[in-house]
């Protein structure tokens, strides 16, 4: 009998999907945030948005949260992103900035080879908040 | 979240509906026990024979058409991909690929030859279908592109139906079959079959478009030849969705090419039908032996064959009664959804469509995402969105209808069934409103309602 249990993508995708990690619920408030990062489009089906605080210091980050429309594994890979970089109280953003895709899929537990491209986009969204957090400077 | 952990919700009877138990019990004789091959002279053979053609005749009864014009095939879409390449091939005679005489600024030809056959220039290279048809049609007009033949892509409306008047309007002498499917897998809309085999019957009458089109090239010399009769163009109808609910009777639908599948009406998987009109000239997909009529060779499917006419004869006897009761059920559930969850649209008319059919998008969250948590709370049901395809390409149907790529990903299908009740309507609307609250709660899209 096939396994009544079986999901379609793995027990760690499912467990970051039902239950997200790390999302900012509504607009941030003014000043709670040092940047923002977006990618992703309408068109394709996925859109990520994060939001990073540093401590200007350290070059630690000190809160990173995130906005997913999309798939299962766009959403489940934005919460194990913001799991990744917030263990110890923070990653420092250049650690945080080496978080290639393969990291984020073997830390979910392997995704499919078609999903990769298109739903791992938290990183990108990561780099474009750091960009604009260096701009600002 | 309520969780039912035992009872599982079914709302995706027009991907795959479980197999009737008459249906089953009706094939049940044909595996072990009359298993011989109908092709044989002896006993054994001649039982299986006789359970396919009795089957046949049944069949034939039900759709208004005689018995040897059924042919039996795997499928929906082995079923289209006969009516398509074999009206076509065998026009050609068998061959497959256009030789280009001319072709345009681009390359794109825009004249034809059919090397082996009696026309010996121009003539038939044009087919009509929609831009919204069952990706086995779809595709093999895509196909048949690429083998030199031009296709006309109808446009839908933003409601989800052909309008005849487009059919009259694409129309030419060169056209050679129009197929166009009955009701919309996906958003159900049913399309007005027997209007445009009028229209088809109007210009066949009138000749085909023959008097509007004896073309010259520049210097006034005859490029074009008259047509061999006036046959053309025939009619295919992609009928998969509609056994259960529509009138499927060829002669009243007027149409010259059907497609029929077993596993969408509570019959068997991996196994189909073409009604082929008598004297239509088909090219077979398949070579091999003499069976059926030399158009689909191999050993008949003879359990599959008798679930399929077992499972026909039901959808024939309760269309009228399960389609009434599925309308109210669908149109509560619509209402439900349009009405509890904000944002919400639906795609295709709201009344032109079959009874077990409601889609809709449901705005600033994704479809895949909706349907594994609705799987996590006993519900299984399907989308349009990418997610779900290997192509990673949204619904090309509910973009036909002139929806933006963001309610596509958030299309949402429900087909009801023979199982579905109000009490299952309900629960879903139990659960549904609240995964959507969710998924929007960590969602950084707001779309605006503009279409």
């Amino acid at each position: 009998m096939a396994d009544v249990d079986k999901w379609v993508y793995s027990s760690v995708v499912k467990d970051h999907f039902m239950h997200p990690r790390g999302f900012l619920l509504g607009e941030p408030k003014e000043g709670e945030f040092d940047s923002y990062g977006e990618v992703g489009s309408l068109a394709c089906g996925d859109i990520i948005k994060v939001w990073i605080k540093a401590d200007k210091e350290t070059d630690k980050i000190k809160d990173f949260k995130w906005q997913t429309w999309g798939c299962a594994t766009a959403i489940a890979s934005a919460s194990a992103f913001a799991e990744m970089i917030m263990k110890n109280n923070g990653m420092k953003i250049e650690e945080a900035m080496n978080i290639k895709p393969k990291d984020i899929a073997d830390y979910l537990g392997g995704l499919p080879a078609r999903k990769f491209h298109c739903s791992i986009l938290a990183d990108k969204a990561f780099k474009k908040a750091v960009e604009n957090y260096r701009n600002k400077k | 979240m309520t969780k039912n952990k035992t009872k599982r919700i079914y709302m995706d009877h027009a991907a795959a509906a479980p197999m009737d138990k008459r249906v089953k019990k009706a094939m049940e004789p044909y595996w072990t026990e009359n298993f011989g091959n109908p092709n044989a002279l002896y006993k054994e053979g001649l039982i299986a024979r006789n359970a396919v053609e009795t089957d046949r005749e049944d069949i034939a009864k039900i759709l208004g058409a005689r018995a040897k014009e059924i042919i039996f095939t795997n499928g929906g879409t082995e079923s289209d991909n006969l009516a398509i390449f074999g009206v076509v091939h065998a026009m050609t005679g068998g061959v497959r690929k256009l030789t280009s005489l001319r072709t345009d600024e681009e390359g794109n030809p825009t004249e034809a030859k059919f090397p082996n056959s009696s026309l010996s220039s121009v003539s038939r290279s044009h087919i009509i279908t929609t831009k919204f048809e069952h990706h086995a049609v779809l595709n093999s007009c895509k196909q048949l592109e690429k083998e030199g033949f031009e296709v006309t892509y109808l446009d839908v409306g933003k409601d989800g139906v052909v309008n005849p008047k487009d059919v009259a309007k694409a129309l030419r002498p060169e056209t050679i079959l129009v197929s166009i499917m009955y009701a919309n897998n996906e958003i159900g809309t049913v399309q007005p079959i027997r209007e445009i085999a009028k229209v088809i019957r109007i210009f066949k009458k009138n000749g085909g478009g023959k008097s509007l089109s004896l073309r010259t090239d520049e210097e006034g010399n005859p490029t074009e030849r008259k047509f061999s009769s006036s046959v053309f163009p025939y009619f295919h109808t992609d009928a998969c969705q509609a056994p259960g609910y529509l009138d499927i009777n060829v002669e009243r639908l007027g149409v010259d090419l059907m497609t029929i599948n077993g596993s969408k009406i509570y019959g068997p998987k991996g196994i189909g039908l073409l009604y082929a009109k008598n004297g239509i000239k088909l090219e077979p997909l398949l070579y091999g032996g003499e069976q059926e009529r030399k158009l689909r060779p191999g050993t008949e499917n003879v359990p599959a064959i008798v679930g399929l006419a077992e499972a026909l004869k039901i959808a024939d006897q309760d269309r009228e009664k399960e389609s009434m009761r599925l309308v109210k059920l669908r149109d509560y559930f619509i209402g439900r959804l349009l009405g509890e969850i904000p944002k919400t649209v639906l795609n295709g008319h709201s009344a032109e469509r079959l009874p077990n059919n409601i889609n809709v998008s449901i705005l600033d969250a994704e479809g895949e995402s909706i349907v594994l948590y609705l799987d996590e709370a006993g519900v299984a049901c399907s989308t349009g969105s990418a997610c779900t395809s290997e192509s990673l390409e949204p619904s090309h149907v509910i973009l036909a209808i002139g929806k933006p790529h963001a309610y596509a990903h958030g299309a949402m299908r429900f087909s009801l069934g023979r199982s579905t009740t109000k009490k299952d309507i309900d629960y879903v609307m139990k659960v549904l409103p609240d995964i959507i609250k969710k998924l929007r709660m960590f969602s950084p899209v707001n779309i605006k309602i503009n279409c």
